[in-house]
């Protein structure tokens, strides 16, 4: 069982700064995520995309500003639980919570905030009849293990870069892959382009465009797919299927706490405090609603900053906290660093 | 600069007359959002940088828009349902060429 103050569901911009404003408070964090790295949005969708209204940074990329979140509250030694889905939630009798992930981590806090953006990133599922039959049965959005994959006939459908990183790792694990995409032309970087043209003249790849995946077949398992190209259907017998088309966000489990929903986002106080109609569970940063809200990074830096004062209460109840200025009071890093201010400087301020 | 008048039919094939505003530099998707004509986290998922195709949508009148680029192009060629008059909302910014026009929202992928 994992403990910590503060449970943050969702380590993108706004969880991330999450634990340094709790850090400054001494609470602890730890943060949950369905993708393999922090960042959420930032780091997933547009990592190399320039950011203009971040307060102190007139441009910055969306994965410099991750990485500098990162940086910022690494001081404050906060866990992390990637590449699992927060799926359950159960309040215990003294008011705590224990969230339980897909994969059965579990964690107890006696905070939870829900930093989740517009929700987990799920995989976009191609529109095929029998999906759900074959999934995880010769059919998956993810490979978590390539060596599954090693002297098998594979079939990878998609046209991004995950499509092709994929066949070109594969193309040296796998006895066959079959690329197929619905045009000619690849939306990925041009490497990795010029190594699947490379691959496919040494017959290593098998290249199959422009065509579509229209059926799939197989009795208790995947057996074949069926491939359309210029109107004209092509059975192929294949072990594993791979639709790589990204990844979209669903609000997903989080949907089913009892939280007070709106508009596919939580319903908070914003006058006081950004909590939900759960004591306890805050949400914060573009998952949550109320009126007036703005879905804007710096708006989610304003609500985990009000929120974690909250939190202080909860987990500290009757002792008062100061605000203190970080120019003036400096930084205690839960790991034994200090910063401060130079003292002439405290002093001329004083 | 005036408004431009624009049918909408949404997910639910219910079709809405709006007035869009030419000078407000909005573009299709957002104009979309502003009407609420589709639920808040299922359309202009990515923010409007052509990189979700949550905006997708069919242009049914016969208007003439600018060219796709290569951004718009390329991600319709990964989205799902796209058809021959599939374009990007969030690529389609508001002029007074548009008044007329009449597109549907395709469906949540």
């Amino acid at each position: 069982m994992i403990k910590t103050d503060i449970l943050i569901i969702g380590a993108g911009p706004t969880g991330l700064f999450t634990v340094f404003e709790a850090g400054l408070l001494k609470l602890k964090c730890h943060l949950i995520d369905a993708l393999p790295q922090p960042g959420g949005q930032c780091s997933e969708i547009y990592p190399k995309k320039p950011i203009y209204d971040i307060p102190g940074f007139p441009e910055v990329l969306a994965g410099d500003l991750t990485d500098n979140l990162l940086e910022q509250g690494k001081q404050f030694e906060p866990g992390f639980t990637l590449g699992e889905r927060a799926e359950t939630i159960e309040k215990l009798d003294d008011g705590t919570f224990i969230v339980t992930t897909n994969k059965g981590t579990k964690h107890h806090a006696p905070v939870v905030a829900i930093a989740g953006g517009l929700g987990s990133f799920e995989p976009r599922k191609p529109k095929l009849e029998n999906l759900e039959k074959y999934e995880d049965n010769g059919l998956a959005y993810f490979i978590k293990d390539p060596e599954i994959y090693r002297n098998k006939r594979v079939v990878i459908a998609g046209g991004g870069d995950s499509a092709l990183d994929w066949s070109i790792f594969l193309a040296d694990v796998a006895s066959e892959v079959t690329l197929i995409h619905r045009r000619n032309e690849f939306r990925g970087a041009l490497d990795s382009v010029e190594k699947v043209q490379e691959l496919k003249l040494l017959n290593k790849i098998n290249l199959i465009t422009p065509a579509e995946v229209t059926e799939l077949k197989g009795e208790n398992k995947l057996e074949a797919i069926v491939v359309e190209k210029d109107g004209e259907k092509t059975l192929i017998e294949t072990d594993e299927f791979l639709p790589l088309f990204g990844l979209s966000p669903k609000l997903g489990p989080i949907g089913n706490w009892g939280l007070e929903i709106e508009k596919n986002a939580i319903k908070v106080n914003n006058a006081l405090d950004y909590q939900t109609n759960i004591p306890g569970i805050f949400a914060i940063g573009d998952v949550n609603t109320y009126p007036g809200k703005l879905k804007l990074i710096l708006c989610g830096f304003h609500e985990a900053t009000l929120m974690c004062q909250a939190a202080y209460q909860i987990i500290n109840p009757g002792k008062k906290y100061v605000l203190k200025y970080t120019t003036v009071s400096g930084i205690d890093g839960f790991d034994g660093t200090r910063k401060e201010a130079p003292k002439a400087v405290v002093k001329a301020i004083q | 600069m005036s408004d431009v008048n624009i049918k909408i039919t949404d997910r639910d094939g219910e079709i809405h007359s709006i007035e869009a505003p030419t000078d407000m530099a909005m573009n299709l998707m957002e104009v979309i959002r502003s009407y609420e004509l589709a639920p808040e986290g299922t359309i202009g998922v990515c923010g409007g940088m052509a990189m979700c195709a949550s905006c997708q949508c069919y242009i049914v009148s016969e208007h003439q828009l600018d060219e796709m680029g290569d951004e718009e192009e390329a991600m319709l060629s990964e989205a799902f349902d796209v058809k021959e008059n599939s374009r990007l909302g969030c690529q389609i910014p508001i002029t007074e060429a548009l008044e007329g026009l009449e597109i549907e929202i395709a469906p949540e992928s």
